[in-house]
Formats: structure tokens, C-alpha cells, sequence
């Protein structure tokens, strides 16, 4: 009982670093309706930058987590602008292409940069693990943190989205652009302003992702953002409770697969779930059903 | 007078040249990546490879061994360039190449051209399999499974045992499966296997379950990026046996940004340590620093060897600086399933598939350097 437990928290702590991803996927692909595939490789650059924070320039790993988020969110704007937004009015395949793409060109830069040896990240949580039942059961530093962080992160979403001005405005974007221009909303602005926030999350989530699993190379990003986006259509693309449940349901199905059946098929079962899903409810687990008019 | 000085000079100097020129020289290619990402590797094994030459030169003045570097930038087809150059260039052997994936390449057309090779370092069977003239100084990776087992049940290291490895990997299951048949044979009781590929961020599973086995002893038949990871789950859980790796593990001290506390007590078999106490080690070890400022690695030990291994060989078959390369392969082949040679990496004998017999030594990690084990 006590080893499932364990298991389960790993599999939450896991599923909460999927979460903070899939909220980035989630809240661009929700409003500007395309699939950023560069988001993985930008969370590889925000814990780049608090590496080179904190081990070459000695500033405290809270001030790092900041610089990182400036420079991700200067980033994800100057992507949009130079990459997506010429874009605006081409095909969807284009823009899914040229986000590949990105990925691609960012990956290459790290490469260029950084290096290809891994370097080892230092975890910024500052407090060891939580013990309970005599140490049998242990929840560590960074697990807590990640949980916390998530749980935050998707209820300001859900407020700022719900509640105030530029969030209203992204959601007339995200139901109709051409209506939404009409009604005197800068549609450009308030795209921007979506990957700005994206990027932002995706240097919090790259330096939780490697504070937890601490080995930083210029293909970090890569798979835990295709985990990511799986975890953001599990749940229901463009939904951000939808994200947040995604990403911890897949991250709990991931480690007890591995714990329970096989770790040669952990991957495996991830992907297979994600099929079913999208087999029996093909608009995720929280997505809202749009019906098409022609 | 001044005139006629300067010529008797030089005429002595022309004699004494010649005198030089009497001894016996042969030519032995070097070849490995001395630029590129590999290059570490390369140029560790060109260095050995010099003072191999320069320590069997000043034995032996009569049989000199001159060393032909070529960079192959670890390139499968710059490599073959690389190894015509080196033909082009009088070299009558080849003393490499240093990593696998070149090596098979220009191994398979040593075959057709018969030209003798040894590498110091290309580890998979790949290299060897089907070629005669093809040998190995280092063990082959799945050796490393077999000595591995052998060494633990011997040093009695554990009763336990846990392993994780890369299943995405040839390097790693093939340690794998020689040790797990290894321990079976031995009565080694293997607790707990778990895997993982290229693209696993999360190794909790994998380590607890060898913490819920109970194994004293977590073998790790994989490279250092992976196992840094694991190193940092398992000092996050409190769980701490012996962890036990192969030559990959090498290079775990030097990753940037490692904590090398984490790897305190970490054990790995290899089979050269820099720190050893017999002569030729120390000589080796101060020579290298005097010349290249740093201390040798494995691939710089097993390159100094491959050179007294070809050297003895060469000698014992009466090979000159005018044998082809050709008529050297066929000497070669049939020396090197008799030759014993005794080296920095321990007393080596050949088998006639081209494989090693040596005895392999552990270095446990203290204080963040590798030290060699003693009970």
C-alpha cells in the first residue's frame, strides 16, 4: 500500500511538471488556434538561462527563475512576431510546419551555445523531502513545490481568462477572430500577449522540470513537451483545468504503468491511452464539443 | 676553413643519420577524432600512443617505432580517408581506430586491403566479428558484463543486486545480458531489473523498485548522463548502496554543474587507474602530465599498450620497415594468438577472434577522484 502511495505521488509530481507544460500548449493552441511545437524547446532555453544564472553570474535561484521568465517571454514574442504572425492568414499545416521547425532552429542554437555535454542542474527548492510513516512514504522538496506551483498557476489562468479585460478579449479571439476585430479588439496584441504569458510559463516549467530531473541538454525539452501536448489533448485541448487534469492523470498513468506492468512499456501505455481517448471522446477528457458550420 | 668546418659537421651529421636509419623503424598509424565533439578521445589516444613510442624507442634503439597521427573527426567516411592517408604516408599497421562507429566502417576495409589493426578503445563485438586481422585491447562490451559479475561475487560486494539499464541502447543491453547470465552462473541474485531509453526525464520508478528489492548493490551498465540522474533520485530517497558501473560511468566527475558528492562510494571496473602504484603506471602517469598537463585516461593507457603490443609482436615476427602492409597483416595474424604482453592495463593475452584476456581492476570514487579499491 505504502509502495502504490509512493508511487502515486511520483506519478502527481511527474504529471504536475506535464501540467505546467500542457497549460502553455493549452492556453496558445485555445486562442490563436495553432500548436506551438517550439514550447518544448523554449522551457530547454528558460532552464538554460537559470543555470547560467545561478552558476556563472552567482545570483539566488528565485532571481534566476525571474531572468529566465523575462527572457522566455522576450523569446516567445519575438518567435511570434518573426515566425507565426506572417503567418496569420496561411494554412494551418503551414504554421504546424514552421513551429517544427522552430523547434528545430532553437534546439541547434542551444547546441551552439551550450554545448552538447549535459550539465547538471542545481535544484532551486531550498527544503529536503517530507517524511511520513517513519520515512517509508517521502514527498519531495521539489514534488511539492511543482503541486503548489501548478495549482497556482491554473486558477490565475482561469481567473485572468475568466475575469479581466485582456483575458475576456482572448477568449472573443479564441471563438472568432474576424467577429472579435470588428468589436474593436487588437487580435495581433492579444496574441502576443498569449505567448508571452505561454513563454513565461515555460520558464517556470523548465526549471521545475529540472530541478526534479536535473539533466539539461539541448534536447531537454523535446520529450517531456510531446508528453506535454499529449497530456493538453488528453484533457481536452484549449482547456486549462482541462491541462491541468491531463497532465496528471498522464503522469500518474505513466509511473504506475512502469511500477505495475513494465518499464519497457511505460512510454508505450502513455501513447496508447492518449489513442483511446481520442477514440471514445475524441474532443478530450474536458474539451467542449464545436460544431462545425459549413 | 670556416667552409670546410661547416661540411665535416655536416657530413657527421649525415652519419650519424644513417647510423639512425640502420636501426629498424616500422610505421604505425594512430588514428581517432582529434577535433570534432570525440575528440577528447582521439587525442588521449594519440598521446598515449607517443609515449608508447617514446618508451619502447629508448629501450630498444635498434627497433624504433614511428607513430603516424590521423584525425577522423569520429566520421565513418572521413575515417576512411583518414586510413588511405596513413597508407599513403608509409604506415605498415594501424594502431586504431578510437571510436566504434569508424572503426567497423574502416575495419571492414582493412579486411579487403589486409592491413593489420588493433584498436585501443572500439568496444562492441561489431568491430572484431568476422575479420582475422582485427584486435582489441580493450575488452568488449559484453566482457565488461562477464568481469563485472565476477569481480563482485569475488570481492563479495553484495548478495543483492539490481540493475538498470538502457534498453534503447546495444552498449548497455549487451553488459546487460552477459552479466545477468554471468550472476545466474555464480549464484549472484539478481533482485530487481528495470529499464529505460534515450528519452526518460523520471528514474524513480526504476530505483525504487531496486530499493523495494532490497539490493545492496545497484549495477549500472550505462552512461554517466543517465546514471548522474539516478545518483541524484536515489540521494533524494536516502537510498544508498553501492553503485556499480562500467566505463561509461567514466566522465561522471567532470559533468558540469555535478554535485561530486553524489557520487561518493560510486564504483567502476576499468581497466587502467591512474593512481596505481607499480612502476610503469607512475612512470606513464608523470610523463604524460609533464608533456600534456593532464592526467591520462583509460583511452591513453590502452593506446600506450596497443603500441607495446605491436611493437613485441612486430619484432617477434621479424617485421622491418620494408615489410608491405600487406605482408605484415599475415605476421601479425599469426603472432598475436601466442603474444602475452604486459602493460598499464594488466597482463594481456589474445584470443584469435580478436579478443582480450586481462584482468580488470575497480576504482571506487572518494573525495571526487578515482582511487583504486582495496578491501
Amino acid at each position: 500500500m505504502l509502495s502504490f502511495m509512493s508511487s502515486l505521488i511520483q506519478g502527481i509530481s511527474l504529471g504536475s511538471v506535464y501540467a505546467i507544460i500542457a497549460l502553455g500548449y493549452t492556453m496558445v493552441y485555445g486562442i490563436a488556434k495553432m500548436l506551438n511545437f517550439a514550447h518544448g524547446d523554449v522551457i530547454m532555453v528558460g532552464a538554460y538561462v537559470s543555470f547560467c544564472a545561478t552558476q556563472y553570474w552567482g545570483m539566488p535561484p528565485l532571481v534566476s527563475v525571474v531572468i529566465s521568465m523575462l527572457v522566455c517571454t522576450m523569446l516567445g514574442v519575438i518567435i511570434e512576431r518573426l515566425a507565426y504572425k506572417p503567418l496569420r492568414q496561411a494554412t494551418s499545416l503551414a504554421v504546424l510546419i514552421t513551429a517544427i521547425g522552430m523547434s528545430y532552429l532553437l534546439q541547434n542554437l542551444a547546441l551552439l551555445i551550450w554545448g552538447a555535454n549535459p550539465k547538471v542542474f542545481t535544484s532551486i527548492v531550498p527544503f529536503g523531502a517530507l517524511k511520513l510513516f517513519d520515512g517509508q512514504l517521502m514527498i519531495t522538496g521539489e514534488t511539492m513545490v511543482t503541486m503548489v506551483c501548478c495549482i497556482i498557476i491554473m486558477v490565475a489562468l482561469t481567473v485572468f481568462t475568466g475575469k479581466t479585460k485582456m483575458g475576456k478579449a482572448m477568449r472573443a479571439v479564441s471563438e472568432d477572430k474576424g467577429a472579435a476585430q470588428l468589436m474593436g479588439i487588437n487580435v495581433n496584441l492579444t496574441i502576443s500577449i498569449t505567448f508571452a504569458i505561454g513563454s513565461a510559463l515555460a520558464a517556470i516549467a523548465g526549471v521545475l522540470l529540472c530541478s526534479a530531473y536535473p539533466t539539461l541538454m539541448p534536447t531537454t525539452g523535446a520529450m517531456p513537451g510531446i508528453k506535454a501536448f499529449t497530456a493538453a489533448v488528453f484533457g481536452g485541448i484549449g482547456s486549462i483545468p482541462g491541462a491541468m487534469l491531463g497532465g496528471i492523470l498522464l503522469g500518474i498513468i505513466e509511473i504506475l504503468g512502469k511500477t505495475y506492468i513494465s518499464t519497457e512499456l511505460g512510454d508505450a501505455l502513455v501513447f496508447a491511452v492518449l489513442i483511446v481517448v481520442l477514440l471514445v471522446k475524441p474532443t478530450g477528457l474536458l474539451g467542449k464539443k464545436v460544431h462545425e458550420k459549413v | 676553413m670556416k667552409f670546410r668546418k661547416v661540411v665535416s659537421a655536416a657530413l657527421a651529421a649525415a652519419m650519424l643519420m644513417t647510423g639512425a636509419a640502420c636501426a629498424d623503424t616500422i610505421n604505425i598509424a594512430v588514428q581517432g577524432p582529434l577535433t570534432g565533439a570525440a575528440a577528447v578521445y582521439g587525442n588521449a589516444v594519440v598521446n598515449g600512443a607517443k609515449l608508447g613510442a617514446d618508451y619502447v624507442n629508448a629501450i630498444d634503439p635498434d627497433y624504433q617505432v614511428n607513430i603516424i597521427p590521423e584525425d577522423d573527426e569520429h566520421d565513418a567516411e572521413k575515417a576512411i580517408n583518414a586510413y588511405n592517408a596513413a597508407l599513403d604516408a608509409g604506415a605498415q599497421m594501424m594502431l586504431g581506430t578510437t571510436t566504434t562507429t569508424p572503426c567497423i566502417a574502416v575495419s571492414a576495409q582493412a579486411y579487403e586491403d589486409r592491413v593489420f589493426m588493433l584498436t585501443p578503445s572500439a568496444s562492441s563485438p561489431a568491430v572484431t566479428e568476422g575479420k582475422d586481422n582485427m584486435y582489441q585491447v580493450c575488452f568488449t562490451d559484453p566482457n565488461q558484463g562477464l568481469a563485472s559479475a565476477q569481480y563482485i561475487v569475488d570481492n563479495a560486494l553484495a548478495t543483492k543486486v539490481a540493475v538498470i539499464y538502457n534498453n534503447a541502447d546495444s552498449y548497455s543491453t549487451g553488459i546487460y545480458q552477459t552479466f545477468v547470465d554471468k550472476a545466474a552462473e555464480l549464484g549472484l541474485e539478481v533482485v530487481a531489473v528495470s529499464t529505460f531509453t534515450d528519452d526518460t526525464t523520471d528514474f524513480s520508478v526504476q530505483v525504487n523498485a531496486a530499493k523495494d528489492a532490497g539490493a545492496d548493490l545497484v549495477f549500472l551498465p550505462i552512461y554517466y548522463t543517465p546514471a548522474s540522474q539516478i545518483l541524484v533520485y536515489a540521494k533524494g530517497i536516502e537510498y544508498a548502496p553501492v553503485f556499480f558501473g562500467v566505463d561509461g560511468m567514466d566522465g561522471i566527475l567532470t559533468m558540469e554543474g555535478f554535485d561530486t558528492s553524489l557520487a561518493e562510494g560510486v564504483m567502476l571496473l576499468t581497466p587502467f587507474s591512474a593512481d596505481a602504484e607499480d612502476e610503469l603506471t607512475k612512470l606513464f602517469v608523470s610523463q604524460y602530465e609533464a608533456q600534456f598537463g593532464e592526467v591520462p585516461n583509460q583511452f591513453a593507457a590502452d593506446a600506450f599498450d596497443g603500441v607495446i603490443a605491436l611493437y613485441t609482436a612486430s619484432k617477434n615476427a621479424g617485421i622491418t620497415g620494408e615489410t608491405s602492409p600487406e605482408d605484415a597483416c599475415e605476421m601479425l595474424i599469426a603472432q598475436f594468438p601466442s603474444l602475452s604482453v604486459s602493460g598499464l592495463t594488466g597482463d594481456m593475452t589474445w584470443s584469435a577472434d580478436g579478443t582480450v584476456n586481462k584482468t580488470p581492476t575497480a576504482v571506487i570514487i572518494k573525495d571526487g577522484a578515482y582511487v583504486g579499491y582495496t578491501k
